[in-house]
């Protein structure tokens, strides 16, 4: 028998593998083109969406509207990156925000326009409904499937950058964009196929995430703090760093709101002000 | 610093520094134009503070980010800090409107001292987490302290006593905009003086290359503690006449979005300009009161769209575009 106090740890673990899921693209993409994309999470609520019209309007299983979520935030991406964003790789980061915070606002209003401000539930095929029992905890099976898919993500991830050709292209556009280009490495294509990437992952991690914390219009930039917390403490570009800085939110989020109510969201901002002080380029970050 | 000679006042830094502060026929004009809405529009005159509010609010961004290149995404914190301690005060007897604005200033510069030692030291990502952070912090704080600040209910019984002893705070919004207007052009003053000062000349080395500036002697560390304790303070008496006008304080003054939303109006007008913040403001708060009366839904999306086209297009904002365009008129006829 484990005390309770696991069960937050689980709990906080799955809460940890959504915001890993939601925010590895941003620390990709950042990393590699120095690009402040404040409109990440509005690529997150548009795979939510998409799942919830899937599987409400068009009543597909859950699973197989996952796919759907990630290749319609790509291909959302896509477009945006060779429309806007492929301009401003070279500009001051404040016009990066600006033109990024202005999509984002836009989406926001476009989603409550097309979708109206409710709160949209989604139906989840039955065997993610329930608890399994494990070593007397009750653990939810829709969070266990969380926590699985976050890792195997994880995995995959770092499997396609450490050991095929395209992820050793992309770490050395990371290192030095102008080197890499310089050996014949197509930049461009590769920050391309990226950025959609991340994006996709985003849209995934928004589809999982409305059976979590739920998807209204206001998601674009409700999350974009927490994802910006996991990006800048885990450290740019980094994968291991994005987890673990997931994970670490995830849990301390969840310990706060079961342990210490009272405090609110103060002790994550306080955390991670902190850590950015002592370490401004995050805990695993190179630069 | 010593004058170097200017041979009949044409060149050398005194006399560069002298030609800027000089006023324009259009910057007089501008002034006049503010005492306008109580003749034309005196409807209108509770719109109009809140735009001498909001144009208050960019100054004191713009003082930061125009000319220091300091991007800030929590500049509401020092906006709300002020709204926060003149309604507060208010609620405990000292309801004095200058009193008020003494308070705010001095409780959200002390804030502003102590983290812009934080601020100093950092730049680009890290400097807009730890400003959205800040933020967010004091955010947190205001609605977690309800014994204080009524959390999300907003204070209750702010109750500011008349101006001077005399004007009072009506409906109508005469006082409210004379006193909005009256702090806003003080505040402007000091701030044009202060950025044609060799000290707002050295923030704008910093701005240009932060790197080079120490290697000619300039202490940026200090720079910049002094001009974002000063940007604090000018929006703690900015959230003060907010409070002061409306006689009420809402979670809203420290949200997100105002940060996000004095943003984009100092982007609008222009940054590093001084007017334009007024001119963002005049336009965001004019066409806020036309759309959402059609709309409100819809609102941040023409919100959104601007800031796109404003990038793309008008890279240096609505004054920048209008300095560009009578250069190029200019050119063309001499």
């Amino acid at each position: 028998m484990l005390p309770p106090v696991f069960g937050v740890l689980f709990d906080g673990l799955a809460y940890g593998m959504l915001l890993f899921l939601l925010s590895v693209g941003l620390s990709v993409t950042l990393g590699m083109m120095n690009f402040v994309n404040l409109a990440h999470c509005a690529f997150a609520m548009l795979g939510g969406y998409v799942t919830a019209t899937l599987v409400n309007a068009m009543g597909w299983p859950f699973l197989l509207t996952l796919p759907a979520a990630f290749l319609a935030a790509a291909a959302a991406a896509v477009i945006l990156e060779r429309t806007l964003y492929r301009r401003l790789y070279k500009a001051a980061e404040l016009d990066q925000v600006l033109l990024t915070i202005g999509i984002a606002f836009m989406s926001v209003a476009t989603a409550a326009y097309v979708f109206g401000t409710l709160q949209q539930p989604i139906q989840t095929p039955s065997f993610l409904r329930g608890s399994i029992s494990f070593l007397g905890l009750h653990l939810g099976a829709y969070r266990l499937f969380l926590v699985l898919t976050g890792f195997l993500i994880a995995a995959l991830l770092i499997v396609a950058l450490e050991y095929t050709r395209f992820g050793a292209r992309v770490r050395a556009a990371v290192d030095n964009q102008r080197m890499a280009a310089g050996l014949g490495i197509n930049v461009e294509a590769a920050f391309a196929i990226t950025f959609a990437l991340g994006c996709g992952l985003a849209g995934l991690g928004g589809a999982l995430a409305i059976e979590i914390v739920g998807l209204d219009h206001t998601f674009a930039l409700a999350y974009l703090v927490y994802v910006l917390i996991v990006v800048s403490v885990g450290g740019l570009g980094s994968i291991g760093g994005s987890l673990a800085a997931a994970a670490l939110l995830g849990v301390s989020d969840m310990f706060g709101k079961y342990y210490f109510p009272e405090l609110g969201a103060f002790l994550i901002y306080l955390v991670m002000i902190a850590i950015l002080i002592w370490r401004p380029a995050g805990l695993f970050g190179r630069r | 610093m010593t004058a170097p000679l200017s041979p009949a006042g044409l060149y050398g830094p005194q006399a560069y520094l002298q030609a800027q502060t000089k006023w324009h026929p259009l910057e007089i004009a501008f002034w006049l134009a503010t005492l306008l809405p109580f003749f034309l529009f005196p409807t209108y005159l509770s719109l109009a503070s809140q735009i001498a509010i909001t144009a208050l609010f960019a100054l004191s961004l713009d003082l930061i980010l125009g000319y220091a290149g300091i991007v800030s995404l929590g500049h509401a914190a020092f906006f709300g800090l002020g709204a926060y301690t003149a309604g507060i005060i208010s609620v405990h007897g000292w309801g004095d409107p200058l009193l008020g604005l003494v308070a705010a200033g001095l409780v959200a510069g002390s804030l502003g001292y102590a983290t812009s030692f934080i601020i100093a030291h950092f730049r680009h990502l890290a400097l807009l987490m730890i400003t959205m952070g800040l933020g967010l912090l004091l955010h947190e704080v205001a609605n977690k302290a309800s014994w204080l600040t009524g959390g999300s209910d907003g204070l209750q019984g702010v109750n500011i006593t008349p101006l001077l002893g005399y004007f009072r705070f009506d409906l109508y919004g005469y006082t409210g905009y004379a006193y909005s207007l009256a702090v806003l052009f003080f505040a402007f003053l000091f701030a044009r003086r202060l950025v044609h000062s060799p000290f707002g000349l050295s923030l704008r080395g910093i701005r240009e290359n932060p790197l080079r500036m120490p290697a000619i002697g300039a202490a940026n560390a200090a720079h910049i503690r002094k001009i974002y304790t000063i940007s604090a303070i000018i929006a703690g008496i900015a959230g003060a006449v907010l409070t002061q006008t409306t006689s009420t304080v809402a979670l809203g003054v420290l949200d997100f979005q105002r940060s996000a939303d004095i943003l984009v109006i100092l982007i609008l007008g222009g940054t590093g300009r001084l007017y334009g913040g007024l001119v963002g403001a005049f336009i965001f708060m004019v066409a806020r009161d036309q759309f959402s009366g059609i709309n409100p839904q819809l609102w941040y999306f023409w919100i959104g769209l601007l800031l796109v086209a404003v990038v793309m297009l008008l890279p240096n904002g609505v004054l920048g575009g209008l300095a560009k365009l009578t250069a190029s008129f200019r050119g063309r006829t001499s």
